[in-house]
């Protein structure tokens, strides 16, 4: 349900990146417009090789488009130093990746911590692992937790500071379909909760279901936005 | 604590082996510095506070003969503060169950009080009565070499007439802190002694009343040194002044500076070299640890950690390592630096060591070993710094794939499968290999380096022992005698063959550079002793002109062809030009040669000898001893082996003492580099090793695979080390040379052997841990994270 009286958090106008490889370019994204509303939770996506995970990383300000407009808010991203996206990462942004990257010499209390010590208003890392019901597993470290409750660590280290985007890049791909649904009840739960604006990236159809909106890239631009008239709880979901 | 501490923390713990290994060089680098540069400053403390203690005077003069009046004229100069005249005397000594002649010195001490300069410091007993004839003070090296205490006695010849003396103190003086015989380099305490009696006995003795041959003196403040020992030279000339000299030419300072100056130099090279190894160390395990902790940067960037905390971050961590490094070399180099210090109060036998940590010591040690650790890891550091985060998110891309040598050779057939991946791994990796075979080049390199010195030492033994002097005895006249004394000397039974000698006291001048030395003449085609040139050939006394080492012809800028003035500074006291007729090799004192014939003829003598070398019959030796002692004019008697064993226990030690604590050193160093490169390995192959072993893969081959590498490493490593060795010893024999001791640069075959043999017991060691690690490999964590 797309209220257009909404804020707009993000606005893409034209991004195009390109990869200059020596001989040859890359053309990651070739153009792409898009806008992200606050509080609504958006699935992206399309075939391997689309620009999706590069779009992902212009808009959590960890790279920066060839060309093209990027904003956030009131403030211009493809304008800002290195110094202002990293200010920009530690305040408003929380990223879960496919391959969860946590730290393996940290528990998943310190994995947490390491992020709300240098947050402005973050929540206690308890807090935020019982969020995604890790709250009995506070001391222990990655190697000695299965891949969902990892992944589940890595959504619990991305909401603690009380983000206003989170940033999914294929957080249920190593994942099995029950463990799955774990990982996305918990994203859901704090999209609804403390309405966060979320973009998660799958290669899963069927988890389109549960957005608010589904964007579709093919070939470096969005090819197709699509608006779910009924949202799916996650656990209604199978694949 | 922060969890960015934490990670710090348990990082520093999970690559433990690694830090340590790293920590310990650096503990050796800072301990070798500490150590010795301690030991320095409490020698050089120590030694100026016996000097000004002891008032050690600051000019040097001898003479024939000069009443005391004279010594008034000396002491109205300007610039003359306190001045002491004293008469000083050879003899020779007859010592009760001790077969060999034995020389000796005798200094007078006042009639009245103790020495006003050079004084005395009492071991044990008590001055000399003044007026008793037979009373002597001897000094404690000598006495501790034939366990002399007070009221033993010894006999002596004293101008020709036989006494008995007793002895009644034991003492040490700033003076001959260094003891030579006159002629000699090499102290030898048991034939050479020193002894002091009263002043009216000893000049009754050597019809010496009123009158004196010595004299001290210490300058008044902001006198001009130059210009009083002018002045002093132009007062004693006409009664027979040898040349007043400075402090820093008397020959007990001299010796003791120069060692001084070559321990200051040890001090400084092995520091320097070690820690250039740990630096080094740090390179390789830092640029690997961030390239392992590529997503580890990148998350944390990710979440808002900025390039500068990501950059003081591993900072932090190479400091860690480097503190615990230097923690351990501070405690080690204070413990040992305290040792060394004792053993060298007894070495030079300064009554008291002043053994003290200097902060600057310490500040420096901390400085300059960060420094080296920060340089050595900025590279790195400023990468994880850099590190764009969305690139890191990706891991590194894989080497480009291409045919190894081993399938282009076509030898992949030969090969079993582990070992076309070792070549495969090799091949692949070539920087990575190249800083492997460095770092165990390094440790072979340093073992060379410590080992160096005992070998060279031999060399220049055998070079300069039985190449060069072949004489089984050298005896010293008192004064110039006929050639006629060789006759006597041959005709003594058991002397087979003799050769003579002429040495004579110089100063050497080139425009406004001097060096005082003695010119010694030589016979032509003399067997006994030979002079070397610089090739090390045996070549003939030129028929005129002079020959003298490189070293002395650097220090007073002459090449050969070029003309010296030589001031004789006895008899006569003429001044000559003497042609430089070629350089010659001499590792051992720095000295000048001559054909006898023409140095008699420089010295406007006739045919003068000082001394002759002696071909003995072993068996009869004593019997050769006891006809020399009765001898009058035998002022001295000196053992070619005698003096090689005197060289070993005195001067040698010194050397040999750092070169043993560099070598202990260099050992630790070598293992740690090769468990350091070995863990490195592991640690990131740690993964592939696993995943072998899943695919099924023994335990026995997959250690193959990684230890068969590090063998090959050590291999190829082992003469790279030694090239590298051979250029820091070149660095340090031309950085060590001092008008003492020139070393050869030679190298022992043991001392290869040895490197090789500490570097592949290393490697050994190293591949025993290595193997108990990779059969504890756990195989189920590699499944469960992706690469
Ligand atoms: N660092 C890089 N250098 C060169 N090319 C790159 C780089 N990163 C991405 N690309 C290229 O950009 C294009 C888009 O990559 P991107 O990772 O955004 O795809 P994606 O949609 O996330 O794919 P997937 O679903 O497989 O993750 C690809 O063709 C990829 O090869
Ligand atoms: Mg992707």
């Amino acid at each position: 349900m797309v209220d257009p009286d909404r804020q707009l958090v993000f606005q893409a106008r034209g991004v195009t990146k390109v990869y200059d490889m020596g001989e040859v370019q890359v053309h990651a994204l070739r153009g792409v417009d898009l806008e992200l509303y606050a509080g609504e939770l958006v699935v992206m996506l399309g075939p391997s090789g689309s620009g999706k995970s590069t779009l992902l990383n212009i808009l959590g300000g960890l790279d920066t488009a060839t060309d093209g407009f990027v904003g956030y808010l009131d403030s211009d991203l493809t304008r800002a130093s290195q110094r202002e996206l990293t200010e920009f990462r530690r305040h408003h942004v929380g990223f879960v990746f496919q391959f969860y990257n946590l730290i393996p010499s940290l528990t998943a209390r310190e994995n947490v911590a390491i992020v709300t010590e240098i947050a402005r208003d973050p929540m206690t890392p308890e807090d935020a692992l019982a969020l995604v019901e890790l709250g009995d597993r506070l001391d222990h470290f990655p190697s000695q937790l299965s891949g969902g409750q990892q992944q589940r660590v890595a959504i619990a280290r991305a909401i603690a500071k009380n983000p206003q985007v989170l940033l999914c890049d294929e957080p249920t791909g190593a994942l099995d379909s029950e463990t799955g649904v774990i990982v996305l009840e918990a994203l859901d739960r704090v999209n609804r909760e403390l309405g966060t604006t979320t973009a998660v990236i799958t290669h899963n159809v069927t988890i389109g279901g549960m957005a608010d909106r589904v964007i579709k890239m093919g070939d470096g631009k969005v090819t197709d936005v699509l608006v779910n008239q009924t949202k799916k709880q996650p656990h209604e979901m199978h694949w | 604590m922060r969890s960015i501490y934490r990670k710090l923390f348990r990082d520093l713990w999970y690559m433990r082996g690694m830090a340590l290994a790293i920590a310990l060089v650096v503990t050796c680098g800072v301990a070798t510095y500490v150590m010795s540069r301690s030991t320095l400053d409490a020698l050089t403390t120590t030694l100026d506070e016996f000097y000004s203690e002891y008032r050690f005077a600051e000019v040097f003069a001898t003479l024939k003969r000069a009443p005391e009046s004279v010594a008034r004229r000396v002491s109205a100069l300007e610039g003359v503060d306190v001045l002491a005249t004293r008469v000083v005397a050879g003899a020779s000594l007859d010592i009760e169950g001790y077969q060999e002649p034995v020389q000796a010195q005798i200094i007078s001490v006042p009639d009245e009080g103790p020495p006003v300069l050079n004084g005395l410091y009492f071991v044990e007993g008590r001055s000399v009565d003044a007026y008793r004839d037979d009373e002597v003070v001897v000094s404690d090296a000598f006495a501790e070499a034939h366990g002399f205490r007070p009221g033993d006695e010894l006999g002596a010849v004293l101008n020709g007439r036989r006494k008995q003396l007793r002895i009644v103190g034991i003492v040490r003086t700033p003076e001959y802190l260094y003891q030579l015989a006159p002629g000699s380099f090499i102290p030898d305490f048991e034939r050479f002694g020193i002894l002091w009696m009263g002043r009216t006995p000893l000049a009754t003795a050597f019809d010496m009343q009123g009158a004196f041959n010595d004299l001290s003196l210490i300058l008044a403040p902001g006198a001009s040194r130059e210009e009083v020992i002018e002045a002093v030279d132009l007062i004693l000339r006409p009664y027979g002044g040898f040349g007043a000299i400075g402090r820093e030419d008397q020959q007990s300072h001299f010796y003791i500076t120069e060692e001084f100056r070559q321990l200051d130099q040890m001090a400084t090279i092995f520091p320097v070299i070690f820690l250039g190894v740990a630096a080094f160390l740090l390179n390789v395990v830092v640029t690997r640890l961030v390239q392992t902790q590529r997503e580890q940067i990148a998350v944390l960037k990710a979440f808002g950690y900025s390039n500068i905390q990501i950059g003081v971050h591993y900072l932090l961590l190479v400091s860690g390592i480097m503190l615990l490094g230097v923690l351990g070399g501070l405690a080690l180099g204070i413990r040992f630096g305290f040792g060394l210090a004792e053993l060298y109060m007894q070495f030079y036998r300064f009554p008291y060591i002043h053994y003290q940590l200097n902060p600057g010591v310490v500040g420096n040690a901390l400085a300059v070993s960060m420094l080296a650790a920060y340089i050595g890891t900025m590279a790195a550091v400023r990468r994880a710094a850099l590190l764009p985060p969305a690139e890191a998110m990706r891991p590194e891309p894989p080497p480009r794939y291409r045919q190894s040598i081993v399938e282009r050779l076509g030898l992949s057939r030969w090969l079993a499968q582990p070992t076309r991946m070792i070549i495969r791994h090799l091949d692949r990796h070539p920087v990575k290999a190249f800083f492997a075979v460095i770092g165990i080049a390094c440790a072979s390199a340093l073992l060379l380096m410590g080992q160096f010195f005992d070998g060279a030492m031999n060399y220049m033994m055998e070079i300069q022992f039985s190449m060069a002097q072949r004489d089984d005895l050298s005896v010293t006249f008192f004064e110039p005698t006929s050639r006629k004394a060789l006759y006597g000397l041959e005709s003594i039974p058991g002397v087979e063959y003799g050769e003579v000698f002429r040495a004579a006291p110089v100063r050497l001048h080139n425009g406004n550079r001097t060096y005082r030395t003695a010119i010694q003449g030589v016979e032509p085609r003399g067997d006994l002793f030979r002079l070397l040139n610089t090739d090390l050939d045996v070549v003939e006394p030129p028929p005129d002109g002079i020959l003298i080492p490189p070293h002395l012809g650097k220090l007073l800028g002459v090449a050969p062809g070029d003309t010296l003035h030589v001031e004789v500074l006895e008899g006569s006291r003429p001044t000559r030009s003497v042609p430089v007729a070629d350089f010659m090799e001499q590792y051992i004192g720095l000295g000048a040669y001559m054909r006898i014939d023409a140095l008699n003829k420089l010295l406007r003598e006739g045919p003068a000898i000082s001394g002759v070398f002696l071909e003995t019959d072993e068996a009869v030796i004593t019997d050769v001893y006891d006809v020399l002692k009765e001898i009058p004019r035998v002022a001295g008697v000196s053992s070619r082996l005698q003096s090689i064993e005197d060289f070993y226990d005195n001067m040698g030690e010194t050397m040999l003492v750092f070169a043993f604590f560099y070598t202990l050193f260099a050992a630790a160093i070598a293992f740690a580099i090769i468990y350091n490169s070995a863990r490195i390995a592991l640690s990131e192959r740690a993964r592939e090793l696993a995943s072998l072993r899943i695919l099924g893969f023994r335990q026995s081959e997959v250690a193959y695979i990684l230890l068969g590498e590090l063998a090959l490493l050590t291999l190829i490593a082992i003469p790279v080390g030694f090239m590298i060795g051979w250029a820091l010893c070149i660095y340090m024999v031309s950085s060590l040379q001092t008008e003492l001791i020139r070393f050869p640069f030679v190298m022992s075959a043991g001392s290869y052997a040895f490197s090789a043999v500490i570097v592949m017991g290393s490697a050994l060691l190293t591949g025993l841990i290595i193997r108990r690690r990779l059969y504890r490999l756990d195989l189920v964590s590699v499944l469960k994270t992706r690469e």
